[in-house]
């Protein structure tokens, strides 16, 4: 039984990593832009259910994160010349990893809405600072960068175009997916939902609850932190609305849509998420979130699962 | 550095006013989580939406008072409706699951302004054009009168939830909602009484504050902030911690924005929220748990 559930799951993986990968070519440009987005949105909901879905732990603050990562991104490619992917990546990453270890720090102290409220609010600090630090991050009219290239030191140099900024995506959010997938099936990622079953439990088996948690945040910030970047690369500009706590609540919902504790569900949810929001913008214009809203609460209320809910078990197998 | 002798006076006359609308926005904020366990992320929608059927009743009726009451009543009812809509069917599942729905009801809310009264600020005419000297500034009597309104309404608050037949059922429910129900209280109706009651009194202060700033359909992002800020360092369900609170924050803000731009005063609540958290995680305002 075992082998044939590893079996069906990577013929799985391979089919949908050929149909994206094969994709831009099918896909008219805008849509292939589209679907880029899609991944980098779901990278970053992915990365918010190491704490919703396994962990227990709803986090509204992962704007900071996300932002972060664009903001260390475009330090990168501003400051140092010539601008370099892996100098971007790595100072999102530090950028990012930085802000979860202060957030966490605090906010793992408080549990179930406390650390919802507390998340948000730490976010907004940095979205404050962000907004009114005009000398450094440009407030509110952000910043504009270059995109660096896509290059291996010695090896080869290409500038990103449309096809190989969605593999280089791809690539990342695959990777992540497997390493996520990975963590949350090791004895650290059973430790996280023994602390969502019950945490008053694992304490007293006697892990350290707490670091476990400053744990999670960290490593779930450090992915939103990877999202940033990737979003920084694609748009080549920073503005602080990115760090604005409704791209928190679009995280949260993303999660929620596509199904908490499954990691492919939040992408899922960021697809449909996005797909809602062309739809709607062809008959709502800008007022689309009042359908999706209203689409959100009623699979709040009706569908808790999420669309992938049914497959939970399975993929955590 | 010399110390502003007069500017801080100002400052504490401003920060008592903002504090006491802060107040009124933050115990109904309290109250719905106190006794329902829900955190309502759309009560700042519901402060905006108040603020623009103020607008909407000022100029059908011209009169500021009648807008006031109009607004309140119709905001109440629409968070009444919402609330037996959207939350009733979640009584009993994770609270989690009610910061999703009112947040959605935010995001509905609010694009519903923005659509239905479009991006420019409207503007309240205050009741009250008096002004009195207040050292080289002339203070508008308005702001005062807002003031003292505020703290007229979270005190029938509280005397109702006291001293009243229906407060006292609120309480009931408060300590033990198996228990109430077994007397008879209606719980899912007091809940929605009790929505409806915090939506009204943010409606309310919307329509008070409106004459100070523009309103406009973003207007309730930055009070929602102020007021989780107020209600966790108050202590969450505390009506008494969140005035204090409110009252505390109002003033440093006001303080700190004698040197700093306001919007980098607002980092000066951010960090006694950061404290608090750090060394009385319950609340400034509450007594130590035992």
């Amino acid at each position: 039984m075992r082998d044939r559930h590893t079996t069906i799951f990577w013929v799985g993986f391979a089919v949908v990593l050929v149909l994206l990968a094969r994709a831009p070519y099918v896909l008219p440009e805008y849509w292939a832009r589209f679907l880029t987005e899609i991944l980098i949105w779901g990278l970053l909901a992915m990365s918010s259910d190491i704490l919703i879905g396994y962990t227990g732990m709803v986090s509204f603050g992962h704007s900071a994160f996300f932002g972060l990562g664009v903001y260390g991104a475009a330090a990168a490619l501003i400051a140092v010349k010539p601008a370099s992917l892996w100098l971007a990546i790595a100072f999102g990453l530090v950028g990012a990893g930085a802000v979860a270890l202060f957030v966490a720090y605090f906010s793992t102290r408080l549990r179930d809405i406390y650390f919802a409220i507390t998340t948000l609010i730490f976010s907004q600090i940095f979205y404050v600072i962000i907004f009114t630090w005009t000398d450094v991050t440009g407030g509110e009219n952000g910043l504009t960068f270059r995109k660096p290239a896509l290059a291996i030191p010695g090896l080869f140099s290409m500038p990103f175009d449309t096809k190989t900024l969605h593999w280089f995506v791809l690539a990342v959010v695959a990777l992540s997916y497997l390493l996520l997938r990975r963590i949350t099936q090791s004895p650290f990622g059973m430790v996280l939902q023994s602390i969502r079953e019950n945490e008053a439990r694992t304490r007293a088996i006697g892990y350290p609850v707490e670091r476990y948690k400053i744990a999670a945040v960290m490593l779930s910030g450090l992915f939103a932190g990877l999202a940033g970047v990737l979003y920084a690369v694609q748009k080549s500009f920073a503005a602080p609305d990115f760090v604005f706590f409704v791209t928190s609540g679009q995280t949260v919902i993303h999660n929620v849509m596509g199904g908490v504790g499954t990691l492919v569900g939040p992408i899922v949810g960021a697809a449909f998420f996005l797909l809602l929001h062309e739809v709607f913008s062809r008959f709502f214009t800008e007022h689309y979130l009042i359908p999706v809203g209203i689409i959100f609460i009623a699979m709040v209320i009706f569908m808790p699962q999420g669309l992938l809910g049914f497959a939970r078990r399975w993929l955590n197998r | 550095m010399e110390i502003p002798l007069d500017l801080i006076l100002i400052q504490t006359v401003n920060g008592i006013v903002t504090g006491m609308i802060l107040a009124l926005v933050a115990s109904g904020l309290t109250l719905i989580f106190g006794i329902m366990d829900v955190v309502n992320f759309a009560h700042g929608e519901l402060f905006m939406l108040g603020a623009y059927f103020g607008v909407v009743v000022l100029t059908a009726t011209g009169s500021f008072w009648v807008a006031l009451v109009v607004a309140t009543l119709m905001v109440a009812l629409l968070g009444a409706a919402l609330q037996v809509v959207t939350l009733r069917p979640l009584i009993g599942r994770d609270p989690l699951t009610t910061i999703l729905t009112t947040f959605g009801i935010s995001l509905v809310l609010q694009n519903y302004a923005l659509w239905q009264f479009g991006p420019v600020a409207r503007k309240i005419q205050e009741p009250f054009t008096g002004h009195f000297r207040l050292f080289y500034l002339e203070y508008p009597v308005y702001r005062l009168v807002i003031a003292l309104l505020s703290a007229a309404i979270i005190g029938a608050l509280w005397l109702f939830l006291k001293f009243g037949k229906y407060g006292i059922w609120i309480r009931a429910t408060m300590q033990d909602r198996v228990m109430a129900q077994a007397m008879g209280i209606p719980v899912p109706w007091v809940y929605t009484a009790v929505f409806a009651i915090g939506a009204g009194m943010a409606a309310a202060s919307g329509v008070l504050f409106g004459p100070l700033v523009g309103v406009n359909h973003a207007m309730g992002l930055d009070w929602i902030l102020r007021a989780f800020i107020v209600v966790v360092i108050g202590g969450m369900g505390s009506l008494a911690g969140s005035v204090a609170a409110a009252i505390f924050i109002s003033l440093l803000e006001a303080y700190a924005s004698i040197w700093v731009s306001p919007a980098q005063a607002a980092i000066v609540s951010f960090v006694v929220l950061i404290l608090t958290l750090l060394f009385r995680p319950t609340g400034l305002f509450v007594p130590t748990p035992k």
